[in-house]
């Protein structure tokens, strides 16, 4: 068997290849597009906008494929983001400073996400009803916060989480590398990432194995309520106000397209965050594309759905075994690479 | 016509008596507060009511149409003189409007029309939207003269009708300026978050220094565009004029900090004509037309627009 970093490569290979490919899409419809200049203090082009503006689904999809893993869903992360905003907004306008609106939103994210575990670990609710609740009370809690109107603030240590830069490079896509690259840290350097696919493989019989999978499972949704939080935070701050109508809107269907694309199953066990991010770097691609061809916006929809399936039919477990037998039949047989695709769960790392 | 003329004689009839007893009470079934204009609506209604001494009855509908025919039936059981209608859709109004014109109760609508009977109904008080973008569209030509313009535009959502009709509107005011051209145009939403977004990659597609001008469906965009602008290292309002409509405080800040150029107002005081339609109907069976519209004013860097924003930003926008 091959080391560890070249099973982490090869699970995240095709992820790569369809970055790649949306990518180049880009570059068609616009040649700089990897032009990166200087301007203004800050780092200035396309790809950086990629980054930068994937930094939202990309923080939500670290939480979501914990979630996913444990054979949950959340469908409240939007929501969730949108109180966050609020709730920042809301403490920066009442005299206080960015750190503490920061926490407040933090805990206001750990709020939601323990009222989602609770509802799934302890009541037994099914997740995708679960966080629909919140899904759908999240925004009016919101605009309970709010009052209704777009809550505008000018406080600069708030502004720069979101609209900021550090050495030159926006500050959300720090945040969002920072914290993907702590959680995969934490869930692979212990047990815990193990612990997580075993209940998402059958929760019965890690319990039974000693795992406490309840105080896990709340666990779980708490993270994914704090970087939904995070989310909130970075989207208010990018335009100075939280706007509870629209903050995270559909985002919950971004993030669980990105941990899909990163070739995560909706039935739990193994998972890999770090393909998840580079799926919601495909997704702000493909935005990316549809943005800079300057074609109508009747089309954006048609074009971001022609995209996705094609990259879902090319990841689907049919086309990957027969694209595998195609190479096994060729010259130079790969033996040590088991038919598919009950072989890339055993390998995902 | 015999309904009609039924309502005119019952008008007439009870005219001496509204007068003789000063205030009226009407009710207003409001759509709900998805936003901050619907907000302002609100308040600014209420505002008018309580400057002409009549007993408002308000209720929300929270973006239910049940919950507006439970209001309007409520209303006619008790006996209001009259009913401000802002339906959150055009379909399905035919009942309760003949129970209200049964009732002889004359009922106004409030910033979007119904698909009824136009007789079921006193008049509509709403906005032009084709209109306003071309207010918009003058605007701009006027402000470039006749130097060449590429034009930036950022849409309302796709498909829905203040979209449609501003984006109308824009066309038919800059038609005849050959230097004029909408190079870009892209769906930003509504929303700051969006307009902020798309801008960004407008100023990447086109190079921020050949875009003259960003028009923008609504001010909310343009707000977020203009965070854009100022990234990119650009001065919004001077390397790029910035015109959008709905005129909310915040814009009126940007153009008073001269981030912005222009914005028409839509105004939040439907009540106001809808109250004075109705005052002279009930005094004196002045029949309104069907339609009135609202001004669709231009707001520039000429007015005091600081002190318009005092004015606005606790009107609940």
């Amino acid at each position: 068997m091959a080391g560890p970093k070249s099973s982490v490569l090869r699970r995240i290979m095709p992820q790569l290849v369809i970055l790649g490919a949306a990518l180049l899409l880009n570059v068609l419809v616009f040649p700089d597009f990897f032009h990166v200049d200087f301007r203004n203090g800050r780092l200035f082009g396309n790809v950086i906008d990629v980054l930068n503006r994937g930094a939202p689904v990309a923080l939500l999809c670290i939480g979501m494929t914990l979630v996913i893993a444990t054979r949950g869903i959340d469908l409240s992360v939007g929501a969730v983001m949108a109180i966050a905003g609020a709730t920042a907004a809301s403490v920066v306008t009442d005299g206080y400073g960015w750190g503490t609106a920061l926490l407040a939103a933090l805990a206001a994210g750990a709020l939601c996400g323990l009222w989602n575990g609770v509802l799934v670990a302890l009541l037994k609710i099914q997740p995708i009803v679960a966080t629909l609740v919140l899904m759908v009370a999240g925004r009016g809690i919101a605009q309970l916060i709010t009052e209704g109107k777009i809550l505008t603030f000018s406080n600069e240590g708030l502004i720069h989480l979101g609209a900021g830069t550090i050495l030159g490079v926006p500050t959300p896509i720090l945040i969002w590398m920072a914290l993907g690259a702590a959680v995969i840290w934490v869930v692979r350097r212990t047990a815990l990432g193990m612990l997580i696919e075993a209940i998402g493989i059958n929760e019965r019989s890690s319990r039974l194995a000693g795992i406490n999978s309840r105080v896990l499972l709340v666990c779980v949704y708490l993270v994914s309520g704090l970087c939904a939080a995070l989310a909130g935070v970075i989207v208010a701050a990018d335009i100075k106000g939280a706007d509870a109508n629209n903050a995270g809107l559909w985002l919950e269907l971004d993030a669980i397209l990105a941990v899909v694309i990163g070739g995560n199953s909706l039935l739990g066990g193994r998972f890999s965050i770090l393909a998840s991010l580079i799926g919601a770097l495909i997704i702000q691609s493909v935005n990316s594309v549809i943005l800079l061809s300057g074609m109508p916006p009747e089309f954006n929809l048609v074009i971001k759905a022609l995209l996705i399936l094609a990259i879902l039919v090319i990841q689907s477990p049919r086309i990957t075994y027969l694209m595998y037998m195609l190479r096994a039949s060729g010259p130079q047989p790969q033996p040590d690479r088991p038919p598919m695709p009950k072989a890339r769960k055993e390998e995902a790392r | 016509m015999k309904l009609k003329t039924t309502l005119l004689a019952g008008a007439i009839a009870f005219a001496p008596l509204t007068a003789f007893a000063a205030d009226l009470t009407i009710g207003f079934s409001q759509i709900g507060s998805e936003s901050g204009w619907r907000a302002a609506e609100t308040t600014v209604t209420k505002q008018e009511a309580e400057r002409r001494g009549i007993d408002l009855k308000f209720a929300d509908a929270q973006q239910k149409q049940e919950n507006q025919i439970k209001a309007i039936r409520s209303f006619i059981a008790q006996g209001v003189d009259a009913i401000l209608l802002a339906p959150v859709v055009a379909t399905g109004w035919d009942e309760v409007l003949e129970e209200a014109q049964d009732a002889e109760i004359p009922v106004v609508l409030l910033d979007r029309t119904v698909d009824a009977p136009d007789d079921l109904y006193l008049t509509a008080v709403t906005s032009d939207l084709v209109h306003e973008g071309k207010v918009a569209g003058e605007w701009l030509a006027g402000a470039v003269g006749d130097d060449k313009c590429r034009i930036v535009e950022l849409q309302g959502t796709t498909g829905s009708s203040p979209a449609i009709d501003r984006k109308t509107g824009f066309e038919q005011g800059i038609a005849g300026n050959d230097n004029l051209e909408i190079v870009r145009s892209q769906t930003g939403d509504f929303t700051r978050s969006q307009g902020k977004v798309v801008m960004e990659s407008f100023l990447k597609a086109e190079g921020g220094e050949n875009i003259c001008a960003l028009y923008a469906h609504n001010d909310d965009m343009a707000v977020g565009a203009i965070q854009a602008i100022k990234e990119a290292g650009l001065k919004p309002g001077e390397d790029i004029k910035i015109v959008a409509i709905d005129a909310v405080p915040d814009a009126h800040l940007a153009i008073a900090n001269g981030e912005m150029n222009a914005t028409i107002e839509l105004t939040p005081n439907m009540a106001g004509p809808a109250l004075d339609a109705l005052e002279a109907y009930l005094a004196n069976g002045t029949v309104p037309p069907k339609w009135i519209q609202t001004e669709s004013r231009l707001f520039t860097s000429a007015d005091d627009n600081q002190a318009i924003y005092e004015q606005k930003k606790d009107l609940g926008y």
